[in-house]
């Protein structure tokens, strides 16, 4: 019984999908794509480097909110009226602050977030440098101590006797 | 009364915990036996009675038992059955139970097959293993406790998210977690050997086989995760860097770095302080990886602020663990003197080469991941961090690491020359060249990616295959001893090769990749690429537990039918929630990728078509990896090492 009313429940559901009255918006729409082919590409470069507000972690060209469609069209809207791409950035992030670029600015603090890797990387290889040619010219091994060298000479015998048993092919 | 049991052995667990972490570690200190041999008995008890606790909860998921808070949140009565299992681990309280499931796992196989170790050692690496589970058990127990039960139980659940009801995302969270906890292996070796202030050749075969076996999961795990991404999200892209993706990335690149390492312990005695500071932040990473997942605190700060219990929690474990570990490591790393003389070129330098460039690749990553939280939490600015930034800042380290490959493998132990290992490379740096120029002539004027990916790519492959056939020796017969090589060396290979695909495949689907979006009428045929597809028809469908429209689509090549797909758009009623389900038709050099969209007011559906080159390459590449890892941990060297190590003189087994 309960099922069935399900059943007709989802069906009912289908209905309103058809009538487009539970639709949402997905990702990029027909209807958005510009004629001008060159503006399209630029709009769709553009749309990944900018952040879907309302999202976990999106661009707004494969996100499906309503906010992401708008933000999609205004790009596409700014470079019909001949904005440059950074023009276009600019505009959209004085509208929506800098939580829109995927890309952040290298301004004040964020020069730590880009400069980090590559001095990470020059301190690394220069500790590494030092560590190796350390290693290079170190003296050789120590002798082995005189228990170590016991040891190893049970470890041949053993070796030996168990070779003799048993021949490598 | 099954859930009660569950329950209580899960506290019972806490109380075995703490004796594990407790007496053995005396008995080390103080050489009593007695204290020592209580590491085993407890470690497995510990495996049972969590097993026994998350049967029950399993149960209550099997049974729908609404009077559970979390079966209510996370289940529901239509749900299919593997959709209910897995609903036990796919909510915040379960899928801790899972972890401490397998951090119990892995100390028991460690007590069943540690049985050669020396018996202090073994002592304090069950103890570490048991003071990581006091921690977690503690966690689960005092602020998210899978046994709650509800006064008022409803008549039906909320349901699980619908993304999360797919195969592939059912079996992901058990293998990344083998992955993540399977890392607590190398820190309770590196901590214990650190204890006792010796760490040797041993210590680096002991080790090994239990990082690569974790190495091995993460890597599945991980590709596993960006397969169901890619064909769920609905647009076919394949990682995000999204925060929880990296959560899982940074232990993985430590992890990799650290099994190499381990190796210059193992044969050559050096790298050793080096080696126990990356066994602890391989940890210290899969911790990080579980508070960012766990508390939440990447997607808002303000939720973190708001709910801060769980994730101060975790905070408070991840700060007793690594600066307790790091403070150890700092006072006895000065012990941890390295033995072996190596030349400026040598195998040593390359891996020591190969070390620094994942270790720095994380260090990015890590900044990246959490650099907005910092920005927000000291300058108030609210920024974002995203996959432009990441795309630019890590690849410059893969590529340097894939052009250094294939000459640091062959290099000589101790004293190289470069010259000579260069030499054999020819044949595989002029085929690598060879294959990007033929890329670039076949392609006219598109981005670089493309062929410099394939020659990159070539050359880690053609260095991978150079470097098994350089081990047959000279003669006629080299096929007969390639077939005989170690397993090792079979491991080796394949999974520089993996990555060598990888690596191409990756490029290849970012440089190629072609995208239709339009609107199509019923019975309407639209090309794509050399193919023509013809949207047939679209039926409505009522599945289990929704809703759905399923399209029929007909791709055609050279006027023959290729095949038919049945892209779908859901609608999940109980979680209010519409999800795509992308059909894809997968081939060996293409998949075709359809996307039905909406029904358009003027007539004909919204549909979004991919031509996606190499795709299946991506984690053909990631399985190649994580086969070769398993190749290696199959090799009879690694099957002694894992537990049987001669302690009085016997021979070594190579």
């Amino acid at each position: 019984m309960k099922i069935r009313n399900l059943s007709f429940f989802l069906k009912a559901l289908v209905l309103i999908l058809n009538l487009g009255l539970g639709a949402v918006a997905w990702a990029v729409q027909p209807d958005e794509i510009l004629s001008d082919l060159a503006l399209e590409a630029r709009a769709r470069s553009l749309s990944q480097e900018l952040r879907c507000l309302v999202c976990r972690n999106e661009n707004i060209d494969e996100s499906h909110a309503e906010l992401a469609r708008d933000l999609r069209v205004l790009v596409r809207e700014r470079l019909q009226e001949g904005d440059s791409d950074t023009e276009a950035l600019a505009f959209i992030t004085a509208r929506y602050g800098e939580y829109v670029l995927l890309m952040p600015r290298a301004t004040g603090a964020n020069w730590v977030l880009y400069l980090a890797g590559p001095l990470m990387l020059i301190i690394g290889a220069g500790l590494a440098f030092l560590f190796v040619r350390r290693r290079s010219v170190a003296p050789d091994e120590a002798p082995l101590s005189v228990q170590d060298q016991a040891q190893l000479a049970g470890i041949l015998a053993q070796a030996q006797k168990s070779e003799l048993k048993d021949p490598p092919q | 009364m099954i859930v009660e049991l569950g329950h209580f052995t899960l506290i019972l667990a806490l109380m075995v915990a703490c004796v594990q972490m407790i007496l053995p570690m005396i008995g080390a200190q103080t050489g009593r036996r007695s204290l020592m041999a209580t590491a085993v008995p407890t470690a497995i008890l510990q495996l049972i009675l969590i097993g026994v606790s998350f049967a029950a909860l399993t149960y209550a998921f099997v049974q729908s038992d609404f009077s559970l808070r979390i079966v209510v949140e996370n289940s529901h009565t239509l749900k299919p059955m593997l959709y209910k299992i897995s609903g036990v681990w796919g909510n915040h309280e379960g899928s801790l139970l899972l972890w401490v499931l397998i951090l119990a796992l892995f100390g028991a196989s460690a007590a069943l097959f540690g049985g050669n170790l020396p018996h202090k050692l073994r002592a304090r690496v069950l103890s570490v293993q048991g003071s990581i589970g006091v921690a977690f058990l503690a966690f689960m127990i005092l602020t998210s406790n899978p046994f709650e039960r509800l006064t008022e139980p409803p008549f039906n659940g909320n349901d699980l998210n619908p993304l999360l009801q797919d195969p592939g995302l059912a079996f992901h969270p058990p293998f990344l977690y083998l992955g993540y906890v399977g890392m607590s292996m190398a820190f309770s070796f590196a901590i214990a050997a650190l204890i006792e202030g010796r760490v040797d050749a041993a210590w680096g075969r002991w080790v090994r086989p239990w990082t690569l076996a974790a190495w091995v999961f993460l890597t599945i795990g991980i590709a596993m995760g960006s397969w169901w991404a890619y064909y769920e999200l609905g647009w076919g892209g394949f990682w995000f860097w999204d925060p929880v993706e990296n959560a899982s990335f940074m232990p993985w690149l430590i992890a990799t770095a650290l099994l190499h390492s381990a190796i210059v312990v193992e044969k050559r005695e050096s790298l050793k302080s080096w080696t126990m500071l990356l066994a602890i932040l391989a940890f210290g990473f899969s911790l990080i990886g579980t508070f960012i997942v766990r508390s939440g605190v990447i997607t808002s700060v303000h939720a973190f602020a708001n709910d801060p219990e769980r994730g101060v929690f975790i905070l408070m474990i991840l700060a007793v663990f690594m600066g307790g570990a790091l403070m150890l490591y700092a006072a006895r790393a000065s012990t941890l003197e390295s033995k072996g003389v190596f030349g400026l070129v040598s195998r040593e330098t390359a891996l020591v080469l190969n070390n620094l460039l994942l270790a720095v690749s994380c260090f990015v990553v890590f900044v990246g991941t959490i650099w907005p939280l910092v920005a927000e939490m000291l300058w108030q600015r609210k920024l974002s961090v995203g996959a432009p930034f990441f795309d630019a800042a890590f690849s410059p380290f893969i590529v340097l690491l894939a052009l250094a490959l294939p000459l640091g493998s062959i290099l000589a132990w101790k004293r190289g020359k470069l010259g000579r290992s260069f030499g054999q490379l020819w044949g595989a740096l002029v085929l690598a060249i060879a294959l990007g120029a033929l890329v670039f002539a076949l392609q006219t004027g598109r981005s670089a990616l493309g062929p410099v990916g394939a020659a990159l790519g070539a050359w880690v492959v053609f260095g991978a295959v150079n470097d098994m056939w350089g081990r047959t020796g000279r003669g006629a017969v080299r096929f007969g001893r390639l077939l005989r090589l170690p397993r090792a060396d079979w491991g080796r290979g394949f999974s520089h090769a993996g990555l060598g695909v990888t690596v191409f495949a990756v490029s290849a689907i970012t440089a190629w990749q072609s995208e239709d979006i339009r609107v199509v009428q019923l019975g309407e045929t639209f090309p794509l690429g050399a193919y023509k597809i013809t949207l047939d028809a679209v039926k409505d469908a009522p599945g289990p537990n929704y809703a759905a429209q399923i399209a029929t689509m007909i791709i055609h090549a050279n006027g023959q039918e290729v095949n038919r797909l049945y892209p779908e758009k859901r609608f999940y009623p109980v979680q209010g929630m519409p999800t795509t389900e992308a059909a894809i038709d997968q081939g060996f050099f293409r998949d075709i990728y359809l996307v039905l969209g909406d029904k358009q007011e003027v007539g004909g559906w919204a549909v979004r078509s991919y031509l996606k080159p190499f795709a299946n390459w991506i984690w053909g590449g990631c399985l190649m990896m994580a086969l070769g890892g398993f190749l290696s941990l199959s090799d009879r060297r690694h099957r002694v090492a894992a537990g049987a190590r001669p302690t009085q003189g016997q021979p070594d087994e190579d």
